[in-house]
């Protein structure tokens, strides 16, 4: 793996282990310091050594809740990826191997969904919901994903459903039961994998912008896209709390795409030595 | 392809051309030294397996050889210079106007999404400035010259629309349309039904005849080359292993692959059933050539002396007849080298002389 | 043809039908909320009164009456009236449409002019250098957001060098001039991701092109390499350009929305989030509806262009 694609990597191991770990770091500043009860008001302030970042518009460490912020962009993305793999990914082998009326069902009620534009179905939603903490977000993007992953699936299911060793399987009386968990389902596997590290990026992307437009979790819980939309309204006076959310975002985002490319392109370079 | 003629009509001088081609697994030598000498109005056969480099050399002459990863050396002068150094720029001015070549598949050879008129008129239109009108006055003509019917609703056509032989001829008549004074023909008609091959082959050779065009015929059917080329090329492994006019290859064949390809076409003198002489073996591997003959493995005349030294390309009687050989077909050595193979059980020999005992080992077309 | 054509519509007002039905059934869901938008809290004590614009706004009907009432309204172009002014839908769309629309003629028009020769030069000299900056500049792009770009551009552009407006909006009629200096930044932010992705599928899309039988021969006939790849790989790849560009409005439509927000445009993204957070059932419906059917409309149209420029496809039926 080349040094750039490596780095990438790290950051996104680091980015992970501290969602994870948040609370045992040591040393990490409370997120949600409620500076100006106490009297204490440090608004805006530039980086220096007790508040490596610097500190955003209501005296919070900025650094503490870019940490805690990976936590919401962790949650919500595995969620999405988890269900859309396993529910989308399901349902999607299914009605590709069974074809019939399921198929046609099942790929009416997706193509409805995905009627809908991304965001916009997701605003709804969360809208009327009410209620906005991070297990709901998470579980909502998440039944959102499914529609996806259903079609990559079932596209796959469909050409492997043709292969020679699906119709011998066939042949000898296998169950169908048994032929789509044993020969389907593997092997829509890879390319399910390879959707969802696409998608595990669009995600994170996807949540940032609905923090930014306020209907994610709520202040003072930190999501890197509140943060941003927190502190744009100071970006004149200081620009260093939009900034670090932002690249944090960014960096993310780039890195899984970086990772994501060189995992696609060493497969396929091995797919076609086959 | 003697000395003696006019060098005015000489046309194009291939030196000593090897292209290898640079690959994560090593460097494939596809071209190892070939050389040859093409005359205005003349056709060059250029026979051989697939894979024995007859493509890759026709395409390194013309330079279309896409890639970083390929190199070509040597030399390949067409009318006073060397085509292979010359810069691209001028390559571009070539194409079409002096030189130009005709593919195997004329389905693929022509952009699906692209009126066939325009892919007619498109190189005439940019290497002679000629306007539309003319231009596609240019096409109608070209496209009777080809014998398509109905030009004019043919040329409004996209490819898919035509049968392949109709496609065939659009690329003839696309290869022809700049007047070009080599043309290269790269097995023209694989990739056609049997019924039309033979009306292609007719127009290639009437047109050249009608332009006094140097054509090179690529293919790896003996068949195609007899009658209708003047001089024939074999190659084997990237090399030329026997090279002469046409008639005197047939008369009298000299190196056993030649032979052997001879053989393994099927005649409808034979009895039906007869199995078909296929040649055992595979070729060579071009990363790691062997050393001595390429052909040894596969040779029902082979010799230790074959294995170790690579036999040069040298004529014996007839000055024009070129072959690679340490044991040629219907010398003595090459008889013996039969004989003894066969009594000692080498496959391929005994696979010869069980076929047809008669003519093996003693050459000719049987 | 016909017959293609006409199952194709028959697909579509089946999906325009259930997607209407869908938001329909999700925005009344909470007839809370909506009580909620119409009555005061306060005032939600007295039931008879409660009762009384229940009745009066149809909330106690079966939902399927309700639908069909709506649908009924809706296919004349009567979406209601909002909850909170005291406008139809209908003209609030039309009033609005047009910023969201210019947002996202310019964003596409854009990115596919920055991507097709961006995408050509890169597959043309693939493995260099160039092909190299292009398609890392575009890994770049594709991970940064509209709201992030939005704010870069905002720092840079209007508070720093004050070139342009942050936020506001002028519409054409006043001038095209100052409508193009409104526009430009929102455009910009939005244009990243899509000429990022834009530009990967040119250029993959092109590098597969340029290995055709086709391209060979068209060298060969001594055709200039800008006339091959510009008269011919464009062509077949222009398809693939085509579906990813409609099969990306739906992204670009979620990205307008957040884009409006942060500019401040009077677009049809920015009111349905006004209207989502005033719980405006009536709006967020319509508009919803409306997004979601030119959203199909332009997945059909994107399938009828793809069968008009591929002649194969216009013969196989």
């Amino acid at each position: 793996m080349p040094l750039f694609t490596r780095l990438c990597l790290g950051w996104l191991v680091a980015i992970v282990f501290g969602a994870i770990f948040a609370d045992l770091i040591p040393g990490l500043q409370d997120p949600d310091y409620q500076g100006f009860l106490f009297g204490t008001s440090t608004t805006n302030e530039p980086p220096s050594l007790t508040h490596l970042l610097g500190t955003d518009n209501n005296s919070r460490d900025i650094l503490a809740r870019i940490v805690y912020g990976a936590r919401v962009s962790l949650v919500v993305s595995m969620t999405a990826v988890v269900m859309g793999t396993v529910f989308g990914g399901f349902l999607g082998a299914l009605t590709g191997f069974v074809r019939g009326k399921t198929d046609a069902v099942i790929m009416a009620s997706v193509d409805v969904v995905l009627a809908f534009p991304g965001l916009v179905f997701l605003l709804m939603v969360v809208t009327l919901l009410g209620r906005r903490d991070l297990l709901v977000i998470a579980g909502v993007v998440g039944v959102l994903s499914i529609p996806p992953y259903t079609r990559v699936a079932r596209a796959t299911a469909l050409a492997v459903s043709r292969r020679e060793f699906v119709m011998a399987a066939r042949a000898i009386g296998t169950r169908k039961r048994t032929i789509l968990f044993r020969e389907i389902l593997p092997n829509c596997l890879p390319t399910l994998m390879a959707f969802a590290l696409v998608n595990a990026a669009v995600i994170i992307l996807l949540e940032g912008a609905l923090a930014f437009l306020g209907l994610s979790v709520q202040p003072p819980t930190a999501s890197w896209g509140n943060m941003v939309n927190a502190a744009r309204v100071d970006l004149r006076i200081n620009v260093w709390p939009v900034v670090w959310p932002s690249l944090a975002l960014v960096f993310t985002v780039y890195s899984l795409n970086v990772v994501g490319d060189h995992i696609r392109r060493s497969k396929a370079v091995r797919s076609a030595a086959l | 392809m003697s000395d003696a003629v006019e060098t005015d009509r000489r046309l194009l001088t291939v030196t000593d051309l090897r292209t290898t081609f640079s690959i994560s697994a090593g460097d494939v030598q596809a071209v190892r030294g070939v050389s040859f000498a093409l005359d205005r109005g003349r056709t060059l056969g250029i026979v051989g397996e697939s894979g024995c480099g007859k493509t890759v050399l026709a395409r390194s002459i013309m330079r279309l050889n896409l890639g970083s990863n390929v190199t070509t050396t040597g030399m390949a002068e067409f009318a006073g210079r060397d085509l292979l150094s010359l810069p691209m720029a001028d390559m571009h001015e070539m194409w079409g106007m002096e030189l130009a070549m005709v593919f195997q598949d004329p389905m693929t050879s022509l952009n699906p999404l692209v009126r066939v008129g325009r892919q007619v008129t498109e190189h005439l239109r940019q290497h002679l400035g000629v306007g539309r009108a003319e231009a596609a006055r240019t096409a109608v003509d070209l496209l009777n010259e080809v014998r398509i019917p109905e030009p004019e609703a043919r040329l409004k056509a996209y490819p898919h629309e035509l049968s392949g032989g109709m496609r065939q001829r659009i690329c003839i008549a696309i290869a022809l349309a700049c007047e070009p004074s080599l043309l290269f023909a790269d097995e023209p008609t694989t990739a056609l039904d049997v019924t039309v091959q033979h009306q292609i082959l007719n127009l290639l050779g009437r047109e050249q005849r009608e332009r006094d065009m140097a054509m090179v015929l690529v293919t790896h059917d003996l068949g195609v080359v007899a009658g209708r080329t003047d001089d024939t090329l074999v190659m084997y492994a990237g090399m030329v292993v026997e090279q002469a006019p046409t008639e005197s290859l047939f008369e009298e064949m000299r190196h056993p692959y030649s032979e052997a390809l001879l053989r393994s076409l099927p005649r409808t003198s034979q009895a039906s059933h007869t199995r078909l002489a296929a040649i055992t073996g595979r070729p060579p591997d071009l990363i790691d050539p062997p050393s001595g003959c390429a052909f040894s493995p596969r040779c029902p005349y082979v010799q230790p002396r074959c294995r170790e030294e690579v036999p040069p390309l040298s004529a014996v009687d007839d000055p024009d007849h070129r072959f690679a050989c340490w044991t040629p077909v219907g010398s003595p050595e090459g008889m013996d080298a039969f004989a003894r193979n066969v009594a000692e059980g080498l496959p391929q020999a005994v696979a010869v002389d069980l076929a047809a005992p008669s003519s093996a080992g003693r050459g000719g077309a049987g | 043809m016909g017959t293609f054509i006409a199952k194709r519509l028959v697909r579509l007002i089946g999906t325009l039908l259930a997607v209407s039905f869908l938001t329909f059934l999700l925005v009344n869901l909470l007839p809370g909320d909506a009580i909620n938008a119409l009555i005061p809290i306060d005032a939600q004590q007295d039931r008879e009164f409660v009762e009384q614009v229940r009745e009066e706004w149809g909330l106690n009907d079966p939902m399927l009456v309700r639908y069909g009432r709506w649908l009924g309204d809706a296919v004349q172009g009567d979406f209601g009236d909002s909850i909170v002014t005291s406008r139809t839908v209908s003209s609030e769309i039309t009033h609005r449409l047009p910023v969201t629309a210019e947002l996202m003629l310019v964003t596409v028009g854009l990115s596919v002019m920055l991507a097709i020769p961006l995408g050509v030069m890169a597959a043309y000299r693939e493995g260099t250098r160039l092909d190299q900056v292009i398609s890392g500049i575009a890994q770049v792009f594709l991970s940064i957001p509209g709201f992030v770009a939005g704010l870069l551009f905002i720092y840079v552009f209007a508070m720093k060098l004050g070139w342009l407006p942050a936020t506001g909006w002028n519409r054409l009629s006043n001038g095209l001039l100052d409508n193009l200096r409104t526009v430009i930044l929102p455009a910009l932010s939005l244009a990243l991701i899509e000429i990022a992705v834009y530009t990967r599928v040119v250029r993959s899309d092109v590098m597969n092109t340029l290995q055709e039988d086709f391209v060979l021969s068209a060298r060969a006939k001594g055709l200039s390499d800008r006339y091959i790849l510009f008269r011919h790989c464009l062509r077949p790849s222009s398809l693939t350009l085509i579906t990813v560009v409609g099969l990306n409005i739906g992204t670009l439509l979620g990205g307008t929305v957040v884009v409006e927000f942060l500019f401040a445009m009077p677009g049809l993204g920015k009111r349905l989030l006004d209207a989502i957070f005033q719980r405006d059932f009536m709006m967020v419906q319509g508009i919803t509806v409306f997004i979601a059917t030119i959203y199909v409309l332009v997945n059909t149209a994107v399938d009828l262009i793809y069968m008009l420029v591929d002649p194969r496809i216009r013969k196989a039926d």
